[in-house]
């Protein structure tokens, strides 16, 4: 009894003694820090995926105090933290849209062909290594799951046909799966585009045609097709600059091969309120496809089966009478 | 006469035949976690003089004024480690306020000198080695310059391996154990000077 209550109180005098002294130093050496920096730690998601460039949450709200860091650095908190930051730096946050990573091949077991079979490690760095990987195509998706290891949100999974895909709706566009695909084959799109192209072999449209069904062979037909000079072509590639894109989706109907990739379930067609139309003619005039018709001073109407809701006719009406459905 | 003799070959011993980090593997953590620099590596050396020093120093007088008068000597290690953490809040403080470059550099190492082993390992081997007050300085300090005059050494070669030509799988951490290895066998040669 008389050793426990020795210990306990040499112990806890000795703790005690030691806290003061501390407490002391403390308030001698105090060294003033800025107060925001934990307030926007606590507003990040704390995910320290480092897809700002900095080493963790901690780094990024060190260096958005700082002032060196753009509030909307965060990708992964997206408009709602980039706001929350801004409210405690003071600044206004212009809503910056949201990127999603996508993969950008479709050639699976069906439709992709193989040149050999592979039984190494499980690991589409280490498959690449070996003569660019199974795949007929040296660009294509090996399959492999380097990018579903990567991912910090748990939102790529391999589907049964040996193709990596992105789970939109778990998918923060940090990057980290960008960096991981050894082929260079995810690209982080803005959220509000429906049209891609799934395919970025560079080889003449022979080559693709032999390896894979669904390739780009290079046909140039999209090109044609675009009204809105937003498909570039170059190496036998077609490319969408995501800026000019209307999502009016013709490419993706012209496409022979099915490599342009458009979420037809997601097109809208335009409306007009007939109430509010004055006749200007400005839709009509805007409208690349001739789906609106009707003469001056009369109330105008939309083509239902012209129309691909490209959204033009919406930007230029003067009185606000047309819609998308 | 004899007993300054004494002193300074504990001194020695503990700087180079005993050497904490390169003999006796204490401290292996901020010597590879701090080595990448050689300013950052005379920074931790330092700064684990200091508490080595002072933690050899007030567990002694703990040990001989405290513990051993009430008999409760088992309560050695929760309270070493109570010194030391205190001794790192303090130097953590200090290099704070009046190094913040400093501060920066060492990171997460300073307040794991906490848990550097070679700083309790110092103290227990006082004790058991029955020091008196000024051995048992003189043999803190020597841990605790063979630490920063091993750490330093480590980080000058660091400091080169970085220009080398490397070959690929074994750049960074592989090379640097691999050398750390190397410059324990050579302390090895230290096991001769005195008989």
């Amino acid at each position: 009894m008389n050793l426990v209550l020795l210990s306990l109180l040499s112990l806890g005098g000795m703790g005690l003694l030691f806290g003061a002294l501390l407490a002391f130093a403390s308030k001698k050496f105090s060294v003033e820090t800025d107060p925001r920096i934990e307030d926007i730690r606590n507003v990040l998601p704390g995910a320290n995926c480092g897809a700002c460039g900095y080493p963790g949450c901690d780094g990024f709200a060190a260096a958005v105090a700082a002032g060196v860091a753009p509030v909307d650095g965060c990708t992964v908190g997206g408009a709602a933290v980039a706001k929350e930051v801004g409210s405690i730096m003071g600044i206004e946050v212009a809503a910056k849209e949201k990127l999603l990573a996508r993969v950008l091949c479709q050639g699976d077991c069906e439709a992709a062909k193989d040149k050999y079979e592979y039984k190494g490690v499980r690991d589409c760095v280490a498959a690449s290594m070996l003569a660019d990987g199974p795949k007929g195509c040296r660009y294509g998706c090996l399959g492999l799951g380097t990018c579903v290891r990567a991912c910090p949100f748990d939102a790529i999974y391999i589907s049964d046909k040996g193709l990596a895909v992105v789970d939109w709706d778990k998918c923060t566009g940090c990057g980290k799966c960008v960096q991981a695909c050894p082929k260079g084959l995810i690209e982080l799109i803005p959220e509000s585009s429906l049209v891609q192209v799934l395919c970025i072999s560079k080889d003449p449209g022979k080559e693709v045609r032999d390896n894979c069904k669904v390739g780009c062979i290079g046909c140039r037909q999209c090109v044609r097709a675009c009204r809105f000079d937003a498909i570039e072509f170059a190496d036998n590639l077609a490319r969408i600059d995501y800026s000019k894109c209307v999502n009016c989706m013709l490419c993706a109907e012209k496409c022979p091969t099915g490599t342009i990739y458009a979420d037809f379930a997601k097109r809208k067609v335009a409306v007009i309120d007939e109430e509010k139309c004055i006749g200007c003619t400005a839709c009509k005039r805007a409208c690349k496809f001739d789906a609106i018709e009707g003469a001056v001073r009369e109330k105008h109407r939309v083509l239902q089966d012209k129309c691909t809701g490209c959204e033009q006719c919406v930007k230029k009406c003067p009185v606000d009478a047309i819609h998308m459905e | 006469m004899e007993y300054i003799g004494k002193i300074f070959l504990i001194l020695l011993s503990s700087i180079l035949i005993n050497n904490f980090v390169m003999s006796r593997f204490l401290g292996i953590c901020p010597f590879l976690g701090v080595s990448r620099r050689v300013e950052t590596a005379v920074g931790m050396g330092a700064a684990v003089t200091f508490v080595m020093a002072m933690t050899s120093l007030i567990t002694y007088i703990i040990q001989y004024g405290i513990l051993e008068p009430l008999n409760i000597q088992y309560l050695q290690t929760i309270v070493f480690i109570l010194v030391i953490a205190c001794l790192v809040q303090f130097v953590e403080m200090v290099i704070q306020k009046s190094s913040p470059t400093l501060y920066k550099a060492l990171g997460v190492y300073l307040p794991l000198i906490t848990t550097n082993c070679a700083v309790l390992g110092v103290a227990i081997i006082n004790i058991d080695e029955k020091y008196d007050l000024i051995q048992t300085l003189f043999n803190g300090i020597g841990a605790a310059l063979g630490f920063t005059l091993a750490i330093v050494l480590f980080a000058g070669i660091r400091e080169r391996l970085e220009l080398s030509d490397i070959p690929k799988p074994l750049k960074g951490f592989p090379i640097a154990l691999i050398t750390a290895g190397l410059m324990s066998v050579a302390f090895l040669g230290f096991q001769g000077l005195i008989k």
